[in-house]
């Protein structure tokens, strides 16, 4: 690879292109103050960067910019430019921008001697000075080669023409058609040594992309690998897919998949959010289904869903999802639920990929459903696949956004490896199969995985109703067999008499119970009845007794005090007596 | 200017202008080239207007100038551009038009 200056100070300045992954890609634009050498093949955007680039440098950066054309004419240029939503006549007006086509037509010029390209210098410097330019353009300066004859002459004053733009510290992007052998027709990297990105516009599989490659970038690190960008009516958008990494946030806050069944299986709380879930099943098992509430519930959460359909049109899935009960026009009206409905061979994977983080980033969604993912089989092999997949999940990760991908198994009991091999970047994992049994085919699911939560074990029937999907508990039959359907019906409805039944027989007892409980009480009653009795006559005795005793007391008393009065008087006639004891 | 296109005869008053960056060795050679030229061919009957682009630099857009010395021949029309110092005498009467009248002139 190219060697790469490892000089912490000081940092090489730069231009934000402000076009979308590059800066990302460039570690903060191009270099500034540099000359920046883009070349690439007819038609693979060259000048649409080149003129991204200044007008967002005049737009969003404050940086005027001089687009010097050599290929097409001002009013074209301006054209162009119009239908990518640029007003270029208005930036020109506001001397955020000049523009300046410079001809070059070998019939009209005749040489006659010695000469140098001063006029250019002075024409761009004129420009330059005009509006305080920081952004300088040249497109495709290489035509000077096809109209002027002295090539020796040509080199030299590029050469100069270079240094001058570097003495000037204005940033430069030249563009340069791309040659057979080297990276420019005419060997312009030879003059412009700071930084080469090569556009490239490639067709494989009937289907094209263009992608960006950074060639060199002197004094700075740089993504390497080719990335594809997309151009389209909000201008270039460029994915710098690899550079995304492990470093995403993990949510605590779960999210309902809109069955509460289902939720019960993840304790009862549903996703986590930001996390991926991925629906594998057999043809028809329910994944739409399945996804159509996980969307429904977000809506109604008031959340934003956007969903990319790769089989079904939009109104397609909106009129089945009301069959089941489920209601999707009405959040797509509120605004809260996009389609996004294409044909998964409408173009290549990285623009898919491309596509999805655009639509994302417009739509700004919390749960994004992708469905399915298996269609994408026929855009490459599985490694590609699983690697577009991987950027994907990391991207919605970055973003918590909860993702939901379904995945088609091609049938059979092989549920467990799926088509594409993406299961391990998943969070949980949802399996779908039918079961037969009775003449029947009944859908089934299991929850295979589900990281960070405890979660059910159990394999559930699943019903889809006009009232939506419904989850039922299976039963094992006598022979180990699961039993669903009318199987698991008919046995629900032998519980059900058998607790019936119980039912009947624990009332039974409990009654013959209640009856001696309520005889001993009365027998209790009776008793305690009985003992009043006993007890008040006992009392009465008692207090007779007393009475007697208190009233002998009294007698004896007042019999001595009759007697003290007979001792009294006794004490007089003592003589008499002879006396007695009182 | 454009009045006097309408009669482009060889005996019309030629328009020509020399476009320099500054007194360089390049542009004075251009401009003692194409004063002799002229003197020799078109004697009397032309207009020579030297511009320096470095003191008007916003004039080097209009007549589409590149490369220094430019000489454009504004009349009679077209326009015509030669480029260079006109050090080769055989060609800039080629860009001029003007080889027809001095092989008549010769012969």
């Amino acid at each position: 690879m190219k060697k790469i200056n490892r000089k912490p100070f000081p940092i090489l300045p730069k231009a934000p292109t402000g076009i979308q992954g590059l800066d990302q890609l460039t570690g903060g634009g191009l270099p500034k103050g540099r000359p920046t050498l883009l070349c690439g093949s007819a038609g693979c955007g060259k000048t649409l960067i080149a003129m991204e680039f200044l007008v967002r440098g005049a737009t969003q950066f404050g940086e005027p910019g001089v687009f010097m054309a050599f290929e097409e004419r001002i009013e074209e240029l301006a054209q162009n430019f119009a239908s990518l939503g640029h007003d270029l006549n208005a930036l020109v007006a506001q001397k955020k921008l000049a523009l300046d086509f410079v001809r070059v037509e070998r019939s009209e010029i005749e040489e006659a001697g010695d000469y140098d390209l001063e006029g250019l210098f002075v024409r761009l410097g004129h420009s330059i000075d005009k509006i305080g330019a920081k952004r300088v353009v040249l497109d495709t300066i290489e035509t000077l080669f096809s109209g002027l004859t002295n090539a020796a002459v040509l080199r030299a004053e590029l050469r100069r023409l270079f240094r001058w733009l570097k003495d000037k510290g204005v940033t430069a992007i030249i563009t340069g058609e791309r040659g057979e052998a080297t990276l420019t027709r005419y060997g312009l990297e030879e003059y412009v040594a700071d930084c080469v990105i090569m556009l490239d516009h490639r067709v494989s599989e009937n289907m094209s992309t263009r992608r960006l490659r950074i060639v060199k970038y002197r004094g700075s690190s740089h993504g390497t690998g080719e990335y594809p960008f997309l151009i389209d009516e909000a201008g270039i958008s460029l994915l710098p897919i690899t550079s995304l990494g492990l470093k995403h946030l993990a949510s605590t806050e779960r999210v309902s998949s809109g069955l509460p069944g289902l939720d019960a299986m993840m304790g009862g709380q549903g996703y986590y959010r930001g996390s991926s879930v991925l629906v594998s099943g057999t043809a028809g098992s329910g994944k739409t289904s399945l996804s159509a509430h996980f969307a429904a519930a977000t809506a109604a959460r008031g959340e934003r869903c956007l969903w990319f359909a790769f089989e079904e049109s939009a109104n397609q899935i909106a009129r089945n999802m009301r069959s089941i009960g489920i209601d999707l026009e009405r959040p797509v009206r509120q605004g809260r639920l996009r389609f996004h409905a294409e044909r998964p061979t409408m173009y290549g994977l990285e623009m898919h990929l491309v596509t999805i983080h655009k639509q994302v980033q417009e739509f700004q969604p919390h749960v994004v459903i992708i469905d399915p993912i298996t269609n994408f089989n026929a855009l490459g092999s599985d490694l590609e696949i699983k690697a577009m997949l991987t950027r994907l999940i990391d991207y919605f990760k970055q973003q918590q956004i909860t993702a939901l991908f379904t995945s088609l198994n091609s049938g059979g009991r092989a549920e467990e490896a799926p088509e594409v091999g993406v299961s391990s970047l998943m969070d949980t994992w949802l399996l779908l199969w039918d079961v037969e049994s009775g003449a029947e085919r009944n859908r089934v699911l299991h929850l295979l995985k589900s990281r960070g939560m405890a979660h059910s074990n159990q394999v559930r029937e699943f019903l889809l109703t006009d009232r939506g999907v419904e989850l039922r508990n299976v039963y094992l039959g006598p022979s180990g067999i699961l039993l669903t359907g009318s199987a698991r019906g008919a046995l629900e409805a032998q519980e059900q008499a058998q607790f019936l039944v119980r039912e009947q027989e624990s009332s039974g007892r409990t009654r013959a119970l209640e009856r001696k409980r309520a005889a001993l009480e009365a027998q209790i009653a009776a008793l305690r009845a009985e003992y009043g009795v006993e007890e008040a006559e006992l009392q009465r005795g008692i207090a007779q007794g007393d009475a007697r005793t208190a009233m002998l007391a009294r007698d004896r008393v007042e019999m001595g005090r009759q007697r003290q009065a007979t001792t009294t008087a006794t004490r007089t006639t003592k003589k008499r007596s002879g006396g007695h004891p009182s | 200017m454009k009045a006097k296109t309408d009669s482009s005869t060889a005996l019309d008053i030629w328009k020509l202008r020399l476009y320099v960056a500054g007194q360089t060795p390049k542009s004075l050679t251009a401009f003692t080239n194409l004063k002799r030229l002229c003197e020799e061919r078109l004697q009397g009957r032309y207009v020579l207007e030297v511009i320096d682009l470095l003191k008007t630099p916003q004039l080097a857009a209009d007549d589409q100038i590149l490369a220094i010395p430019t000489l454009v021949r504004k009349l009679p029309f077209p326009i015509r551009k030669i480029i260079g110092d006109l050090s080769n005498t055989e060609r800039v009467l080629v860009g001029l038009d003007l080889q027809l009248e001095s092989n008549l002139r010769t012969s």
